[in-house]
């Protein structure tokens, strides 16, 4: 199935700009995922079969109707919900069911500890892990500094806004230098303009480091401005419809908007999941 | 927040006042209430001469710790052993709604059996007014945890005991706090009418004997002081919230 995925790959454009990458960091094998019959409801089949393959550093967009799995897929490849069928391998290793080590997941919801302030938020999963206190303290004043927090340091989430605190748990889960990093939405709940910038940030933050990274998001603008790939998928239950490789170069940012290519692989997306969103809606 | 507590400071000397010039000119019978200059002369008359103060106030103060401890740590465990159990908690809800509209008091007889008469039926009569609002406010703090946080608290491969201390505790303070001086309120009015009603020694039990002997003196000097306990008790309460959460609600 991975393979037939893979296959189903559009160069949408620009060949030859793309940036290339090598070997396999998560494998995803005949994944799916049905939730159970509850009092008044019956099972609900949410995701799969579904098989896809992220290429160490790449950046993978994922794009679907509402509803059609994608936060079970974060959930399931971030090891906090065990699939029910399929398996999940990272460097070769079987991880389903796990939450395996290098693995960061920003959340859409506000995640920052309200009783923590910024500094401490961030230096939350450093102290857990044993991280010496000189290495804490540059590793939390750096991710500070490259998030544009550095003069809030000492203030609490209840004085920033909604874009400052999601910055605060993305600088929460770089500082960890996490391998495969894993974003469900995280720029949902911030305007257009933010979301432009916040974007350029998350694709600094990617470029400095060698992470993998899966985002989640509904923007399809967002996804293709972003993505190096990006994976499509159907209404409920969520399938791979296609994936896109967007071929962008590593170096990119928000001006991209502007290039006609970004146009075209935007209409592309939307091209792809206009029946699946109707479908989703239950319109005919 | 100054101003509010000036004006609050402010009211209270007003009714202070108005209330010792009614007493003086008589409008208030000197036999239903006497000045508040008159009660604060009696409550120190009380505190320097009279022999049974301090040991009813100590029996008193020790009654009201162990029933605010039952009802506090008591309330907590239930509540977090009635949310782990959702078949118990639909069980026991309808009965924690109506907790409060059963007169505690009916329960005496059957404490005297099984704890006989003395402080430990005094204790338990304490506890048992406070300790539904520790459950409630308990059951409630753990619902409002976000959920997120959890999985944040997975994802950093936190163990239950640290996730438990580092994140839930925390998380869920606000309301617990609530519980906290819920159960406090609730445990204090317990213990005082209970020595009131029922005991041999206490603070509320002089009281009842002030108020049987026409001592308006002591009476008055008494309730004065119990007034002002509550008062500060809660005060105590609410400024340590304060001080736990204050960072919370800068904005």
């Amino acid at each position: 199935m991975a393979k037939a995925a893979l296959r189903r790959e559009t160069a949408a454009a620009m060949p030859g700009r793309a940036t290339a990458f090598s070997d396999t960091h998560v494998a995803l094998r005949g994944i799916s995922h049905t939730y159970p019959a509850r009092a008044g409801h019956g099972a609900v089949a949410a995701l799969g079969p579904l098989d896809f393959d992220f290429r160490r550093g790449e950046f993978v967009g994922v794009v679907g109707p509402s509803g059609c799995g994608k936060s079970t897929l974060l959930d399931i490849i971030a090891g906090l919900l065990v699939p029910t069928s399929g398996t999940i391998e990272m460097d070769g290793r079987a991880i389903t069911g796990t939450v395996a080590q290098g693995v960061g997941v920003v959340f859409q919801e506000d995640a920052t500890f309200a009783w923590l302030n910024v500094w401490d938020n961030v230096a939350f999963g450093l102290r857990r892990a044993g991280v010496a206190p000189a290495e804490i303290v540059r590793r939390v004043d750096y991710a500070l500094a490259f998030m544009g927090l550095a003069e809030f340091r000492r203030a609490y989430p209840s004085q920033l806004s909604g874009g400052m605190r999601q910055r605060v748990c993305i600088a929460r889960t770089l500082v960890l230098q996490p391998r495969l990093i894993l974003l469900d939405e995280p720029f949902g709940a911030l305007d257009q303009q933010t979301r432009l910038l916040m974007g350029e940030e998350l694709l600094r933050l990617w470029r400095e480091t060698a992470a993998t990274v899966m985002l989640i998001t509904h923007a399809l603008d967002e996804a293709a401005l972003l993505s190096d790939r990006v994976a499509v998928m159907s209404a409920r239950p969520g399938r791979l419809i296609d994936v896109v490789t967007t071929g962008w170069p590593r170096e990119r940012d928000s001006a991209l908007v502007a290039d006609p290519a970004f146009g075209a692989l935007t209409s592309r997306l939307w091209a792809l999941l206009r029946e699946e969103s109707r479908k989703a809606l239950g319109v005919r | 927040m100054i101003r509010v507590r000036i004006l609050r400071l402010g009211l209270v000397c007003a009714a202070t006042v108005v209330l010792e010039l009614l007493c003086r000119v008589g409008i208030i019978d000197r036999l239903t209430m006497i000045p508040p200059s008159e009660m604060m002369r009696a409550l120190a008359g009380v505190v320097a001469t009279a022999p049974w103060f301090w040991p009813d106030v100590t029996y008193t103060l020790g009654n009201l710790v162990a029933a605010i401890g039952l009802s506090v740590l008591g309330g907590f465990l239930i509540g977090v052993v009635v949310h782990a159990i959702p078949r118990l908690r639909r069980v026991l809800d309808p009965i924690f709604t109506s907790y409060y509209a059963v007169p505690t008091f009916v329960l005496y007889p059957l404490l005297i059996v099984f704890f006989g008469i003395g402080p430990t039926s005094l204790i338990v009569l304490g506890a048992l007014f406070g300790i539904v609002a520790m459950i409630v406010a308990t059951v409630t703090a753990i619902d409002r945890i976000p959920r997120v946080l959890l999985k944040v608290a997975r994802v950093s491969r936190l163990g239950s005991v640290r996730t438990a201390l580092l994140l839930k505790l925390p998380a869920a303070s606000p309301h617990l706090m609530t519980g906290l001086r819920l159960a406090v309120a609730y445990s204090v009015i317990g213990i005082i009418a209970g020595e009131f009603i029922l005991s041999t020694e206490g603070i509320g039990r002089r009281v009842a004997l002030a108020y049987n002997n026409f001592d308006n003196a002591t009476m008055y000097a008494l309730l004065v002081l119990i007034l002002a306990f509550a008062m500060a008790l809660n005060a105590a309460l609410g400024a340590f919230e304060q001080a736990l959460h204050r960072r919370w609600y800068r904005s």
